[in-house]
């Protein structure tokens, strides 16, 4: 386990040597938050309680999109997926296969990390613009600062689920030989099924029911609930169980296709 | 010592008929693809004893990086028996990873954008290594590697030379038995090759750490091993020791004479002129044979000023070797 924490600390110290891309992260989620409140503020005016959110509501859970749509990786695999399909594709995997480790607990380490830097690094500040240039439905009084562990905890589990997802996609990359096509589904699937876009509690009927039980959601529209309040007590279990158990399923795929990526691989690349 | 702890001794690293086919899908048309067997490695048996330095050579695509993917358990044999000190690699591979390094020397297995230090404190957990065992390893690599001032560099920013010898150090802190070695000198200047050599030389000599070079630079084979195995094909078509090569290869060495003026070819047992140049002159004779009894006889009947012995390209030998294996094929 020792092992694993030193991966994940030295993935966080890696990315944090990236100063320039996290800056212009910063830079593009803040534009990008601004955009969508805008957006969202229009619709709630003609829509008030659009999705069971009033408006300071649907304002916040833009900027919580914004924190964590690196840490998620609600939009692609946060750098973690494309590295691993190109060391895939030019058989730097080979590497990582002989070393006496997990190759998906190595890369769930790696991602651990870089994710817990994308939420420090990427998420606070557009997090805070928002709260300054928006009226915000942030947990302040005594009563709910429980929410804030409760978030991250959910966050975390979120992590753990987007890690899994781009995890398939990535080792998908062992039987086809250009992954680009499975790459861009799973991004349009990602920024639709998460919430990103507009809150999943907004879709009526059966997509609506669709889109809620799939485990995009667990990377946006549960910790986004978690965080405004949505879910307490036994509700707040049951949101954790969902994302828990899409974790555990995901996982579970990954290791089977890991087995399967094992026996038949071609180490590409002599 | 037993039998069974003898035969550990003398076949550390054992492979018997060992092959492995590849099924490469060809696209034919529209949506219409064609199967297409590969038989990267067809049937290659040899022993390795402990405490060898063996070279293991072949053209590209021959079949080498196959073997010691083999080697490391990476890749599961179609075919044949592995044994890796008495361990099959692809069944036990996270226990054989512990005892053996390995080296690609077109890959690195070092934290690209984190300093080389932090890699090897990595490596300091991955193998479960004894902090005493830990430090002492990391402070004699970095004094034979030369690795002082770049601990602290990130890898990106190392030369290939510099990353070299810095993966070949992440490749021996956890003390393993062997050492596969894939292109170890690719792209090195003369100087980096010259020291990483010496550094494994050493290592062979003081750690009596079983050695696998896969190269193209046949300088490496000349100065580090013995024995050569050559594979092209998938197949072994050599084994034995570096002088056995040239005798294959029926190669010859080249004697330059300087005489004191122009002559016609000269007439020596044992040699024939290949080339003359005024008062110089080319004598080609088997690379097997002692050059004195050469020197002695033109020295004695011709006016010589000066004289030098050229070795054979082994290059060039196995360069033959491949076209008359191609003949009879």
């Amino acid at each position: 386990m020792r092992l694993y924490a030193a991966v994940a600390a030295g993935s966080f110290r890696r990315h944090a040597t990236y100063r320039v891309a996290t800056a212009a992260g910063v830079f593009t989620n803040t534009v990008f938050g601004f955009v969508l409140a805008f957006t969202f503020n229009a619709l709630w005016d003609e829509r008030p309680n659009l999705g069971g959110y009033d408006k300071p509501e649907a304002l916040t859970y833009v900027w919580i999109g914004q924190a964590l749509l690196a840490t998620c990786g609600l939009m692609g695999g946060g750098g973690f997926a494309e590295e691993l399909i190109e060391r895939i594709k030019t058989g730097d995997v080979a590497v990582d296969l002989y070393r006496p480790a997990d190759l998906q607990l190595w890369w769930l380490a790696t991602d651990l990390g870089r994710a817990a830097f994308e939420l420090a690094g990427r998420g606070i500040v557009p997090m805070a613009v928002g709260a300054l240039a928006f009226d915000l439905a942030l947990p302040g009084a005594s009563g709910d600062l429980w929410r804030w562990p409760a978030f991250l905890g959910s966050v975390a589990l979120g992590v753990v689920v987007g890690f899994a997802i781009w995890f398939l996609v990535s080792l998908s990359a062992f039987w086809l030989m250009d992954g680009a096509g499975v790459v861009q589904v799973a991004w349009l699937c990602g920024l639709f099924f998460s919430g990103m876009l507009l809150p999943l509690t907004v879709f009526p009927g059966a997509l609506g029911e669709v889109a809620r039980v799939l485990p995009w959601a667990s990377m946006l529209q549960v910790p986004a609930d978690v965080f405004l309040g949505k879910y307490t007590g036994w509700g707040l279990a049951k949101a954790y169980g969902f994302q828990a158990g899409w974790a555990v399923v995901l996982l579970a795929a990954g290791r089977v296709l890991q087995l399967a990526a094992r026996r038949r691989v071609v180490v590409q690349g002599g | 010592m037993t039998d069974r702890e003898t035969d550990a001794v003398s076949d550390f690293i054992e492979l018997e008929d060992v092959r492995k086919v590849f099924d490469v899908r060809r696209k034919k048309g529209f949506l219409r693809r064609e199967r297409h067997e590969v038989r990267a490695v067809d049937g290659i048996s040899f022993t390795v004893p402990r405490g060898e330095i063996v070279g293991y050579i072949g053209p590209n695509g021959a079949g080498k990086s196959t073997t010691i993917k083999m080697l490391t358990g990476i890749l599961t044999p179609s075919g044949g028996r592995i044994r890796v000190a008495g361990i099959e690699p692809s069944r036990e591979r996270t226990k054989l990873a512990h005892r053996i390094g390995v080296v690609f020397g077109q890959r690195t297995t070092l934290w690209w954008d984190l300093p080389l230090i932090d890699s090897y404190k990595l490596a300091h957990r991955m193998y479960r290594i004894p902090d005493a065992r830990f430090r002492e390893n990391l402070d004699r690599c970095v004094e034979l590697l030369d690795l002082a001032d770049l601990l602290a560099v990130p890898v990106r920013q190392l030369s290939l030379g510099q990353r070299m010898r810095g993966d070949i150090a992440a490749a021996l802190l956890h003390d393993p038995e062997v050492l596969y070695l894939d292109e170890p000198t690719i792209g090195l200047d003369v100087v980096s090759k010259a020291r990483v050599r010496e550094f494994l030389r050493d290592l062979n000599a003081t750690a009596g750490t079983t050695v696998l070079l896969t190269t193209h630079d046949l300088q490496d084979i000349e100065q580090l091993c013995k024995r050569v195995m050559v594979i092209d094909h998938g197949r072994l078509m050599y084994d034995g020791a570096l002088a056995g090569l040239h005798e294959i290869g029926e190669s010859e060495r080249t004697l330059v004479v300087d005489l004191e003026r122009e002559l016609p070819p000269l007439d020596i047992t044992g040699a024939r002129v290949l080339r003359v140049e005024g008062p110089r002159q080319w004598l080609a004779f088997p690379a097997t044979a002692s050059a004195a009894p050469l020197v002695t006889e033109v020295a004695s009947s011709y006016p010589l000023v000066d004289l030098s012995v050229r070795e054979p390209d082994i290059e060039a030998v196995i360069a033959k070797m491949y076209a008359d294996r191609a003949e009879l094929g």
